[in-house]
């Protein structure tokens, strides 16, 4: 067998007559995606199971012929290995590769297949384009400009099916759109385990619809929107806002939980419309939780901040950074930082924790429970980064008690808050009046009506960063809206405090500047700069806090690693 | 660069004394003084608009005097100025046109920005927008001239086409119905 050597237990395969290395058994569609080609698809998906239904990525296969009596490759006489091709086409996505395969996907043969398949699924499909929202990311629309012919041959009366179906809180049905391929169906029996979804009737007049009494209503509802080739299931929050070819799409990381689920933040002219997963196989396949998608709310959130203020009264920049100053120049003070920080804004946080001569370091701790799949115990998503920058050496806690003490003490004079509230962090309000509290931070809360100096922040769509995940994953979100006017990026506020202080740090004020000093200075990033880390993140050591107790438990390709503790030991 | 100098011919005396051309001028003048008059008295009298002229762009009606747009936003992508500037909204459940289920909100054109190029006319698949005859506006601000839905279905007027798209798909929904 010349063609189909196994060698280092990869095999030889013929893709349109072009040699590819690959292990055995990899499916066809996504090693022809791998070498930037396209098979069409509707039903497959890479995290499902595969059914087999849309037939729109039928190619032309053949295998090595083999003797029957010798099992021996027949040669044909110029010695090569004999291909003998399947008499009818194949479909791709149910095709694991073999020694010496061979494939056509361009064939006039394949073309006409696609072409056919595709006037079937047409037949019935409403000429909905122009109100529907899929439209501008639908695969029939993609599929039928190369494949399409043009014009309609079907004179008969069109399948009408219900419109406007609500299937649950979140998710609209279309059924005269849907092309049948049970990817939903599939998402909810297998990922989720919500087996709500399922097709009644025969042939035409097939209908996707709820089990009767059931709604689909889990927190991961939404991806069946996502992974729906056509504009059958439509998200009821985005639906009719915005085409979707007007959104710019900004690579981010969701703020839910420590889980750091790789997301794509959709904006248009400074307005977030939707929040999508963004596939990274080692952390959220491609899904992502509904909560998590509703988080851009907050942007708008009534109780955002937008003014500097001193003693409540609205005052300029400047001024409310010198005030700032002042306190730290001259008080006793502790400062205490938000597991929702960037790991930038820790490090500079940290920095001006120590130019200030800080008291007491804390971060307040979110846990709650979480469901073991995108959403972990721990709402902070970078509590590690905290940890990784030496703000803090123990896990956080729900009640700042060692503060509390040594505010009770007199033992501090003023608090640097990052967007925490104090008041539900077991430091009450009568305790807070006992110090000036300064406050930094997106949103109002407690601590910021108590506050002697408010410096308004940036949510994270709106800055550019870096989060560590609870698998130490050092992952990276970009800017994706402009801020309010007139409020400073965290991070520029933090270094211009250090600049007023006379550090060095002070000239930091992008993450890409931070990075450049960081990976020099910290052991466990070195060689990481901010623009060339890759999408899907870099993993970090982490072993010099594996004896800490974290809170998450197991979760989508996360196994904790506390829990073995003793046992290793 | 060198430089040529012309010389210049001499006038001869008859030009010298202008005569000739006073005369050929007021020939002129006195023909056309009992020729038709071809000058239009604008603004009262306008001048005939041939087929396909591309005036103002307007939003017009179908023949039941419902609003054609759907509120797709192809005229908005495709608007080399970005004149265009559409919010949607669902229409209700329930309601007469409830199976277009999508309507424009706002649609405001921008008419100091629109260079009359067409190309929102060509590229509605609804017909919706239609570049008319209408070529003279004006306003005594910016905003004035920011025209506004109201404002362009009154400039647009109802297009009797035989399309009847929703129609038809609204009877083939009864009839499925009565199954
Ligand atoms: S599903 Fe695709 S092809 Fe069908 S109406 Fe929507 S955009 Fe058009
Ligand atoms: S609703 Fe969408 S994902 Fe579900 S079967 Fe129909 S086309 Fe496929
Ligand atoms: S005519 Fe051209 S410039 Fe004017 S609104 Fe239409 S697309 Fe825009
Ligand atoms: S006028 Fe036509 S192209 Fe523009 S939004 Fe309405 S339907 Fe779409
Ligand atoms: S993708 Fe292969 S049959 Fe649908």
């Amino acid at each position: 067998m010349s063609a189909g050597k196994v060698t280092d237990g990869r095999i030889d395969v013929f893709i349109d007559g072009e040699k590819v290395r690959c292990p055995p058994g990899t499916n066809l569609i996504d090693l022809v995606e791998g070498m930037g080609k396209e098979i069409p698809h509707y039903c497959y998906h890479p995290k499902l199971s595969v059914s087999g239904n849309c037939r729109m990525c039928l190619v032309e296969l053949g295998t090595p012929a083999m003797d029957r009596e010798t099992g021996k490759p027949v040669l044909d006489e110029d010695g090569a290995p004999k291909i003998m091709y399947f008499p009818n086409p194949v479909i791709a996505c149910a095709t694991r590769l073999t020694s010496g395969m061979r494939v056509r996907t361009q064939s006039a043969k394949v073309r006409e297949c696609r072409e056919a398949v595709l006037e079937f699924l047409l037949i019935n499909h409403p000429l909905d384009c122009p109100i529907c929202d899929q439209a501008g990311e639908c695969l029939l629309q993609e599929f039928a400009t190369d494949y399409g012919r043009g014009y309609s041959r079907f004179i008969e009366k069109k399948v009408v099916k219900p419109k406007r179906t609500v299937l649950g809180p979140r998710v609209m049905l279309d059924d005269e759109r849907c092309i049948l391929c049970s990817r939903c169906v599939r998402f909810c029996q297998e990922v989720v385990e919500d087996d709500v979804l399922g097709f009644v009737d025969r042939g035409t007049y097939t209908t996707l619809t709820c089990y009767p009494g059931k709604q689909l209503e889990n927190n991961y509802s939404l991806n069946t929107v996502d992974i729906c080739p056509v504009g059958a299931l439509t998200s009821r929050d985005f639906r009719f806002r915005m085409r979707v070819w007007f959104l710019k799409e900004t690579p981010s990381i969701c703020t839910e939980s420590s889980v750091g689920v790789n997301t794509l933040v959709g904006s248009r002219e400074g307005k977030v419309y939707r929040i999508t997963p963004r596939r990274n196989d080692g952390v959220n396949d491609t899904w992502m939780s509904d909560s998590g998608r509703a988080l851009y709310k907050r942007i708008e959130d009534e109780n955002r901040l937008i003014d500097f203020r001193v003693n409540r009264l609205p005052v300029r920049p400047e001024d409310a950074l010198s005030e700032a100053l002042r306190r730290l120049q001259g008080d006793k003070v502790a400062f205490v930082g938000s597991g929702q920080s960037s790991v930038e804004e820790h490090f500079l946080f940290n920095c001006l924790s120590r130019a200030a001569g800080s008291v007491l370091n804390c971060l307040v701790s979110r846990t709650r429970e979480g469901d073991g799949f995108l959403i972990s115990n721990d709402a902070n998503p970078n509590v590690r980064g905290a940890l990784c920058l030496g703000f803090i050496d123990t896990l956080p806690e729900a009640n700042l008690t060692g503060l509390a003490e040594k505010i009770n003490r007199g033992e501090v004079d003023a608090v640097v808050v990052h967007n925490e509230d104090l008041t539900t962090a077991g430091i009450g309000r009568s305790l807070l009046e006992k110090v000036e509290v300064i406050y930094l931070g997106s949103h109002g809360n407690g601590a910021s009506e108590t506050a002697s100096v408010v410096i308004p922040g940036l949510t994270v769509f709106e800055k550019s960063g870096t989060f560590i995940n609870q698998q130490f994953r050092l992952q990276k979100f970009l800017q994706a809206v402009p801020g309010p006017p007139g409020v400073l990026d965290d991070l520029v506020t933090i270094s211009r405090l250090l600049n007023l202080l006379g550090k060095d740090e002070g000239r930091l004020a992008t993450p890409a500047a931070v990075w450049a000093v960081l990976s020099r200075r910290l052991k466990c990033f070195e060689g990481i700069s901010f623009d060339t880390l890759p999408e899907t993140g870099a993993l970090l050591d982490g072993s010099a806090f594996r004896s800490l107790p974290f809170c998450e438990g197991p979760s989508l390709h996360f196994e904790p690693e506390t829990g073995t503790v003793e046992a290793r030991a | 660069m060198a430089v040529k100098i012309l010389k210049r011919r001499p006038l001869s005396l008859l030009e010298k004394t202008y005569l000739p051309q006073i005369l050929i001028g007021l020939k002129i003048t006195l023909r056309n003084l009992f020729r038709p008059s071809v000058t239009l008295q604008y603004p009262e009298e306008r001048p005939d608009i041939p087929e396909g002229y591309r005036g103002v762009p307007t939003l017009v009606k179908d023949a039941n005097g419902r609003e054609k747009c759907v509120a797709c936003q192809l005229c908005e992508f495709v608007c080399p100025p970005r004149a265009i500037r559409i919010t949607s909204r669902e229409l209700e459940t329930g309601g007469e046109d409830a199976h277009i289920e999508k309507a424009p909100d706002e649609f405001e054109i921008d008419m100091l920005r629109c260079i009359y190029c067409g190309y929102c006319q060509e590229v509605c698949p609804e017909e919706a927008i239609w570049l008319q005859d209408v070529f003279s506006i004006s306003g005594y601000s910016r905003e004035a001239m920011v025209f506004d839905k109201e404002k362009l279905y009154q400039l647009g007027g109802t297009l009797p086409d035989n399309h009847f798209k929703w129609d038809r798909k609204k009877a083939e929904e009864e009839a499925a119905k009565r199954h």
